[in-house]
């Protein structure tokens, strides 16, 4: 058998170091690959995803949320279905099964110097994380950064302290909005589409980076576009179902995008005519 | 031409020779076979497995078979199956998963490869299984199991002297002729074949077979049958491009109409030789620490293709044929670099009520007031 063949078809045994649970039906796992050898394979850019199987179970795409540099892989998963229904059961010390990493990266390199707008909403910041923390990181390569992330309740707020962080950054703008708020809610109540009012951009060095609801998408599409700021610069990251993850099952199809392997994402310019059609 | 040079005779009652050759080279020999009413791809035995003096009838929801009376072996244009399903198998085993106690080993269950001969190979499912190959070797990653059942295949084409009325290769390209992607080809004339040779696995097996030299009056009616085929055959789909058409009509009132009318049970996609959808699922067994990973053909046309979560991408059957129309004749394109529409017309005869995709294509051809009806 050829490894190389059937490596990303065959899921690497992946141990749950850390669990995180954010309000009932959000955790955050830190899985550990059991084969050191795998995690040296293991070569991801912020925005790529793996297939998570549960044993026995199934298998879901979810988006890698830690840093490249960390051995360590994060996965924030909302319980959703008949697979997340039975992560979300498990514990530390439970093994989960991990192929991958699939899909591009964001343009993180030819981004530098710019300003960036992060737009994202629910468990859409988990995509963008890793994108954020390497700019942070990184941060004199980069321009203003600002991030503006909604939630439907201040419970969805995952990593809060990521946020704080990113807040402390010199040049770092991070607004919050939630839906239906707590008592202990310090940020913008409403959807997070409301606070583009309370931004500036230079539509001449803006970068858009994109990641929640597709309602929320389309509208950061058109705030980008009266802004000025030209479509080849807005970038998203789409979700479909998918079984396969290598461009074979058909599911993940947007025209003639397979989002697995030409995605997840994807310049604005290349979503036309598909993108916002319903039902397409 | 320079493939006349190479061009033999082979008279019918030699037939069972060229059965024998196969079988002495371990090959398992497949081909049009009689079933259930209908042409199936199945075990050939013997030349008399095959259906002699019977054709096809076949228009939109509509296949019967008739006896012809003749001698001729391949009259049957073609049934329900493809060679597809011998390389992209309806359902196969990908992984044998154990797992428990903290475990969790995942071993690929990719098939040992079978030397299949397949007898009758159409043009248009040769150029078919040019695609699939595109589909799953050709691109970014690979199929092994694709790529195992593949390498055991020898395809022995006959080229088309018979059309039905859905047939449409000649707008694709693809018919009836058959030029490319095939081992040996045959040409079944009144007392013999025209053999030709694809490959030197083809040329190999021809060497031995009891031919002669062909006639020139044998090159002249098959050329003439071959003409004649082509020329009656009538369906059109065009353009044979219609990207810029599909993507700018996404909101044609066509995709309204045709969903009235399409029952969305995925028949056009599951005879279809080019469709490569399906599903990827666990089977676990009772024991809780064994767990089989199969891969399944699916439909588009299936609600659960675009579900994800709360949400359905696709929750019409508007949506849904939509979805296969543009993809089968325009995004292909952009995707694998040609239509993956071969003009075999399955999904017009198979359809259970007759939708023709090259009528639906038309009709957006002709217009935004052209969707009031069939």
């Amino acid at each position: 058998m050829n490894h190389a063949a059937t490596r990303l078809l065959v899921p690497e045994p992946a141990e749950i170091v850390e669990k995180r649970s954010f309000g009932p039906h959000i955790h955050s796992y830190r899985l550990r690959l059991r084969d050191p050898t795998a995690r040296e394979r293991f070569d991801f850019v912020p925005g790529q995803f793996n297939m998570v199987y549960v044993p026995g179970v199934g298998e879901v795409a979810i988006s890698i949320s830690s840093d490249p540099w960390e051995n360590d892989l994060e996965h924030t998963i909302r319980i959703v279905g008949r697979t997340t229904e039975v992560i979300d059961r498990l514990e530390v010390g439970d093994v989960l099964g991990l192929r991958g990493p699939y899909g591009n990266g964001w343009p993180l390199h030819p981004t530098r110097w710019k300003d960036v707008l992060v737009i994202t909403g629910g468990l859409g910041c988990a995509p963008v994380t890793g994108a954020v923390n390497y700019m942070v990181r990184r941060r004199a390569s980069y321009g203003r950064i600002t991030v503006l992330h909604g939630v439907k309740r201040a419970e969805d707020l995952t990593h809060q302290e990521r946020f704080e962080a990113w807040r402390r950054q010199p040049d770092v703008r991070v607004l919050l909005a939630s839906d239906r708020p707590e008592r202990h809610w310090r940020d913008h109540v409403g959807v997070v589409t409301e606070l583009f009012e309370e931004i500036e951009v230079d539509p001449e060095r803006t970068v858009v980076f994109m990641c929640g609801p597709e309602v929320m998408l389309r509208h950061g599409l058109r705030f980008a576009h009266q802004q000025g700021i030209p479509g080849a610069r807005v970038f998203l990251s789409l979700e479909r179902n998918m079984k396969c993850a290598v461009g074979l099952c058909g599911r993940c199809q947007l025209g003639p995008l397979f989002l697995c392997k030409d995605g997840p994402i994807f310049c604005s310019t290349d979503l036309a005519p598909f993108f916002g059609v319903h039902g397409v | 031409m320079p493939e006349e040079a190479t061009a033999r005779w082979l008279q019918r009652e030699d037939l069972p020779r060229l059965l024998d050759g196969l079988r002495e080279r371990g090959y398992r020999v497949l081909g049009p076979v009689l079933r259930d009413g209908a042409l199936v791809l199945d075990e050939v035995r013997s030349v008399s497995d095959l259906p002699a003096g019977w054709r096809d009838v076949q228009q939109p929801a509509h296949y019967r078979l008739e006896q012809s009376g003749g001698a001729r072996l391949f009259d049957v244009v073609n049934g329900p199956t493809s060679p597809k399903s011998l390389v992209f198998a309806p359902r196969e085993p990908l992984l044998q998963i154990a797992f428990g106690d903290g475990e969790l080993d995942a071993r690929p269950t990719i098939p040992e490869p079978q030397r299949i001969a397949v007898l009758g190979v159409r043009a248009c499912d040769l150029a078919a299984l040019a695609m699939q190959d595109r589909i799953f070797l050709e691109d970014r990653y690979p199929d092994p199991y694709y790529a195992a059942r593949r390498s055991g295949l020898l395809l022995i084409g006959v080229s088309c002297t018979r059309s039905v009325s859905t047939c449409f290769c000649t707008s694709m390209g693809t018919g009836p002729e058959v030029t490319a992607g095939h081992d040996l080809a045959l040409t079944e004339l009144e007392d013999g074949f025209v053999v030709r040779a694809g490959t030197p696995a083809g040329q190999e097996i021809l060497q031995e077979l009891p031919t002669a030299a062909v006639d020139p009056r044998a090159f002249a009616e098959e050329r003439r049958a071959l003409e004649e085929c082509a020329r009656g055959i009538e369906r059109r789909l065009e353009p044979q491009d219609p990207r810029e058409l599909l993507y700018a009509n996404l909101e044609h009132p066509r995709w309204d109409d045709v969903a009235e009318r399409c029952l969305s049970c995925g028949n056009c996609t599951m005879v279809c030789p080019t469709c490569f959808c399906h599903d990827q699922r666990d089977e676990p067994s009772l024991d809780g620490r064994h767990s089989l990973r199969v891969r399944e053909w699916d439909s588009c046309f299936n609600r659960d293709h675009g579900q994800i979560r709360g949400y359905n991408f696709r929750p019409g059957i508007r949506d849904r044929y939509r979805q296969w129309l543009v993809h089968k004749l325009a995004s292909w394109i952009d995707q694998f670099g040609s239509s993956g529409c071969v003009g075999c017309g399955r999904c017009i005869t198979w359809c259970p009520v007759g939708i023709d995709l090259t009528e639906e294509l038309a009709a957006i051809r002709g217009g935004p007031d052209s969707g009031g009806g069939a």
